[in-house]
């Protein structure tokens, strides 16, 4: 596989009145072409401002990247002037955001959303334009496309309006596509259409997809890759079938302990991971994880700790992994 | 419909029993003199079911289905459209003075967003204290703490939050305040609104554990309206599975999951994902197209036809009656046998 995005070291900080929140922490992963990663972990663990980092769309100030590179196909995008980024995010690279509502604009009608990107980057005419879009529309599912176009956000449902964003997205023939959260807000029997829909596309088309998400378990049908993330850093990474069946970091494991399943016997106790996520303005010396985790000893506390390879690919920060294992196999 | 339920309770009296219940919103265009009523949506369609004490009753569904809406004309916030709201043997309806202060205290509910929910203005202890004041409880401020640090405690949290502010605290913190407040007045029946929705995996756990805690610690009874279907089947009894202002199918919690009728319920169930690739790659998933129908202009006959893959022409002219598959297993669905 060639590696068409390559996040190395990535470090993100904002000063904020309360001080310096380390919101991204030094992570690293990457995207083959066609393929499926997805970035997991809580609130405020990091996930959106790095996708926004790849795209240089973090506010700076408050923000600023102290550290890190991002390869898009061997190219250093933060070092990049604002318009050569521009170009790469609006066309070669596109993002679907967590709030459908808030991103598409409630005045302008979806046929000129949809359009305006196509004419200004592959430089189509209106004509052409709108044939595009109708088409674009019916591939993701919006029945009856050309009466649509004309329509405003408020005619259509939240569903629709994701449809909408994933249109726009593909509007430029992109190589990748950042998804974050692209069907929280929705119902089960949408949201299962909407990703089904993400996966079927990137695999007909060969883009690439990055899908952030809190829900491990939503995921697992489609990501190839899995990057779980707690408190700006990556704690874990590996292919889907290790992270679900052979998790190694003990909060991949209180995921996916969290989450009652359907395919397990009712009554199954559940087994939350005690405590909240830390304060990323606040961060201990150690592993962040270290107050809510079982395993913690004096070394966690102290130390930050750096990735185990525990097999092709699959690697684990954790200093305790073996009595994570030992704990699995009883 | 009301037969449904007779079998699951006719042990004991129901504490909750809802009969043909309809809640139906005119829909107005236009402004000020020229305002008229133009249709009227129904957001719940005559919809019967009871809750036994002890019980938690989960009440599913896609969005705008009616699920808070029900909710609502149980907390007496939405006058209904038509039936009947009974709570311990009396129609709520008729509640006046005392006894409708008492069904007040009696009833509570934790809803969605914790943030919106809690006065940012107020501090905990303020927030949970507020019930017992309106209620002339605990009159005696020393009293009166030392219940609310009861309650906190009760909640998990720490007894130094009370003079916090909401958004001081994490978002699983403001949803036990919210919890805590609403046990406040020590009711018996609890309306779960999304409780758990917004909250992430790990401290969603946490108060799933909670909820069932204090249902066995304090006997409570919860109608617990939720979309994740694992967690409803987690957490609940019995479950009723709503669509379109109507129950479309209702059972006992592990016949409904294991053994589900109506179409519809298939569907959810399919749509659920289970956090395991290898089952993932194995596990039928037959998508429900298109999406719900505006409950303004509700499909004719069976309102879930245009969706559904058993549908045939009769479908689409007479509205299914409940049918008893089981026993206290109730679906809305004559083609049942076809799937
Ligand atoms: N513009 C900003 N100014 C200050 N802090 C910020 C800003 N944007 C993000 N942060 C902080 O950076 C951290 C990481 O935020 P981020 O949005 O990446 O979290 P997330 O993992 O996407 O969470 P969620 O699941 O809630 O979307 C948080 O602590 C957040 O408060
Ligand atoms: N006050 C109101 N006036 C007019 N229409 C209303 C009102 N309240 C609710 N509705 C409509 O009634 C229907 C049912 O809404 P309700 O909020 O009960 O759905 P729900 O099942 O709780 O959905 P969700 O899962 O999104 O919370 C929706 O179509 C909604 O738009
Ligand atoms: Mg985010
Ligand atoms: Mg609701």
């Amino acid at each position: 596989m060639t590696e068409l995005l390559e996040i190395q070291d990535l470090a993100v900080e904002f000063v904020t009145p309360i001080g310096r929140v380390q919101a991204v922490n030094g992570i690293s992963y990457s995207v083959a072409e066609g393929e499926v990663v997805a970035v997991v972990g809580e609130s405020g663990s990091g996930k959106s401002v790095s996708a926004q980092a790849t795209l240089g769309l973090i506010p700076q100030p408050p923000g600023k990247i102290t550290s890190g590179k991002i390869r898009f196909r061997g190219e250093n995008l933060l070092e990049l002037d604002d318009e050569a980024i521009r170009q790469v995010r609006g066309q070669r690279v596109a993002m679907i955001f967590q709030e459908p509502m808030t991103s598409l604009n409630p005045v302008l009608s979806i046929g000129r959303q949809l359009t305006e990107a196509m004419r200004l980057h592959l430089g189509l005419s209106k004509a052409e334009a709108d044939a595009r879009g109708i088409e674009l529309l019916s591939l993701v599912g919006i029945p009856d496309p050309d009466r649509r176009l004309v329509q405003y956000p408020h005619q259509f449902s939240g569903g629709m309006r994701q449809r909408v964003m994933i249109a726009m997205a593909l509007a430029c023939e992109p190589e990748l596509i950042i998804a974050d959260e692209p069907t929280t807000a929705l119902d089960v029997t949408i949201q299962a259409q909407i990703l089904e829909l993400m996966k079927d596309l990137s695999a007909r088309l060969g883009v690439a997809l990055i899908i952030i998400t809190h829900n491990l378990g939503v995921v697992a049908r489609y990501a190839h890759r899995v990057n779980v993330m707690y408190a700006g850093r990556i704690v874990e990474r590996g292919n889907a079938d290790a992270i679900y069946g052979n998790p190694a970091h003990p909060y991949t494991v209180g995921l996916l302990n969290s989450v009652p399943r359907m395919d397990k016997p009712r009554g199954s106790p559940l087994e939350p991971i005690p405590g909240n996520p830390p304060d990323p303005a606040n961060l201990a010396p150690g592993c962040a994880f270290a107050p809510r985790c079982r395993f913690a000893t004096e070394r966690c506390v102290q130390e930050v700790p750096d990735f185990v390879e525990l097999a092709d690919g699959h690697a684990a920060a954790c200093f305790e992994i073996e009595a994570v294992r030992r704990e699995a196999a009883e | 419909m009301s037969v449904a339920n007779e079998a699951v309770t006719e042990t004991a009296a129901p504490l909750l029993e809802v009969r043909d219940l309809k809640t139906h919103f005119p829909v107005r265009e236009g402004f000020l003199v020229f305002e008229r009523t133009v249709g009227q949506v129904k957001a719940v369609d005559g919809v019967s079911f009871s809750v036994a004490r002890g019980e938690t009753l989960g009440l599913v569904g896609e969005s705008g289905c009616g699920k808070t809406t029900i909710g609502r004309c149980i907390l007496k916030l939405v006058e209904p459209t038509g039936g009947e709201i009974r709570f311990d043997g009396k129609d709520v309806s008729g509640l006046e003075g005392g006894e409708l202060k008492d069904f007040r205290r009696r009833v509570q509910a934790v809803f969605q967003d914790p943030y919106s929910s809690l006065n940012p203005r107020m501090t905990v202890a303020e927030i949970v204290a507020e019930p017992l004041l309106v209620h002339g409880m605990d009159k005696e401020p020393g009293e009166r703490s030392r219940h609310v640090a009861k309650l906190l405690n009760l909640c998990g949290l720490p007894g130094n939050i009370a003079e916090r502010y909401p958004h001081e605290m994490s978002g699983g913190q403001r949803q036990r305040v919210g919890i805590a407040r609403a046990l406040a007045l020590n009711p018996d029946f609890i309306i779960c609104d999304e409780a758990v929705s917004a909250l992430d995996v790990s401290i969603q756990a946490q108060i799933i554990r909670l909820l069932e805690d204090l249902r066995e610690e304090l006997g409570l009874t919860y109608l617990f309206i939720g979309h994740d279907l694992s967690v409803v089947r987690h957490i609940c009894h019995r479950v009723a599975v709503m669509y379109l202002g109507r129950i479309v199918e209702t059972a006992e919690c592990d016949e409904l999951f294991d053994n589900p009728k109506h179409p519809y319920t298939k569907a959810l169930l399919e749509a659920v994902p289970i956090p395991d690739p290898k089952i993932e790659a194995e596990r039928a998933h037959s998508f429900l197209a298109g999406e719900v129908p505006s409950p303004m202009n509700p499909p004719s006959g069976c309102v879930f036809h245009p969706r559904c893959q058993l549908a045939v022409a009769g479908c689409r002219e007479e509205s299914p009656e409940l049918i008893e598959y089981g026993q206290g297993h109730w679906a809305a669905c004559p083609r049942v046998s076809a799937g």
